[in-house]
């Protein structure tokens, strides 16, 4: 089963390489682009039998690992 | 006194503090790997500066969870003196023994002298400081932009944790003076116990006047200082 973990800067949080990349979006004429928040992407091969025990486990190495709580926030999805 | 530099796969200012610590200070020193368990003979721990396991994840995420560090915790939490530069800073972010993280910089990667000014002299590494002196100290990174929450934030004002702010030659605390976009202009912190410190400034290349400036030197002498009184 695939567990896909998406990483992100909590909203309160200021992200320099989005603002950055927002700027060199309005720089290529892109001024439609208003804003940019970069984050990450993981996939996880896990040996679950259902989605249930795969969104725990992606839940529980993202918090541990993949994930500053600090300053990051997570979304799990499960496909099959 | 001993001191104990760990050495995480990708450490590149080990070699500078170890040499600030044995050849300028003519104390004992000592390289710890990663993977030991143990510290050995330690009265202090310098977690130095670097891109351990290349930065990937996150600056020092990964490394937080070397077996070396359950024996800093263990040290640290005895009231051993421990101290985070740079990279080190930021493994101790990572690893909860200082509060807060680290974003990337504001605008990139900088590499240059910086002045601080010290906030604080009741902890190991600033006991023989002057309240409010400033010291000229090299930083050189891309993710040293402080971040805490305001709460957290106006905890670490009101128990006086924050030791180091950026600031200019003469000691004022401006947005200009500030490097990274740190919040309220910090360079550096302590545990609530003080004896954990961490700072994005290199006090160990600033050992000698010949490498640029001699201000850091005061900071590994202040732990010296400290550990021959105790």
């Amino acid at each position: 089963m695939t567990a896909r973990v998406f990483v992100t800067l909590k909203p309160s949080v200021f992200d320099p390489q989005g603002h950055t990349i927002t700027e060199a979006l309005h720089q290529m004429g892109y001024p439609g682009v208003e804003d940019v928040r970069h984050g990450k992407y993981f996939e996880l091969t896990v040996p679950a039998q259902t989605a249930d025990e795969a969104r725990a486990l992606a839940a529980e190495v993202a918090h541990k690992l993949l994930a500053n709580p600090v300053i990051e926030s997570y979304r799990i999805e499960v496909a099959e | 006194m001993n001191f104990a530099i760990v050495v995480f796969p990708g450490s590149n200012c080990d070699h500078d503090a170890y040499h600030a610590a044995k050849h300028v200070l003519g104390q004992e020193a000592h390289f710890v790997w990663h993977k030991d368990a143990s510290l050995g003979a330690a009265d202090v721990v310098i977690l130095p500066g670097g891109f351990a396991h290349g930065d990937y994840l996150r600056t020092g995420a990964i490394a937080r969870f070397s077996p070396v560090m359950t024996a800093v915790q263990a040290f640290a939490d005895s009231g051993g003196p421990v101290i985070g530069i740079c990279n080190g800073f930021q493994v101790l972010l990572e690893a909860g023994l200082l509060p807060g993280a680290m974003l990337r910089n504001t605008d990139m990667y900088r590499c240059e002298y910086v002045h601080v000014r010290v906030e604080q002299t009741d902890t190991p590494f600033t006991g023989l400081c002057t309240p409010g002196q400033v010291l000229k100290v090299p930083i050189a990174h891309g993710e040293g932009n402080y971040y805490a929450d305001d709460e957290t934030l106006d905890e670490l004002e009101r128990n006086r944790q924050v030791i180091f702010r950026y600031a200019t030659s003469s000691g004022e605390v401006t947005a200009a003076a500030n490097p990274n976009g740190s919040a309220r202009n910090i360079a550096g912190i302590c545990s609530r116990q003080r004896n954990v410190v961490g700072l994005m400034p290199h006090p160990e290349r600033a050992c000698e006047f010949a490498l640029g400036s001699g201000d850091g030197k005061v900071v590994l002498e202040s732990v010296v200082n400290a550990l021959a009184r105790a």
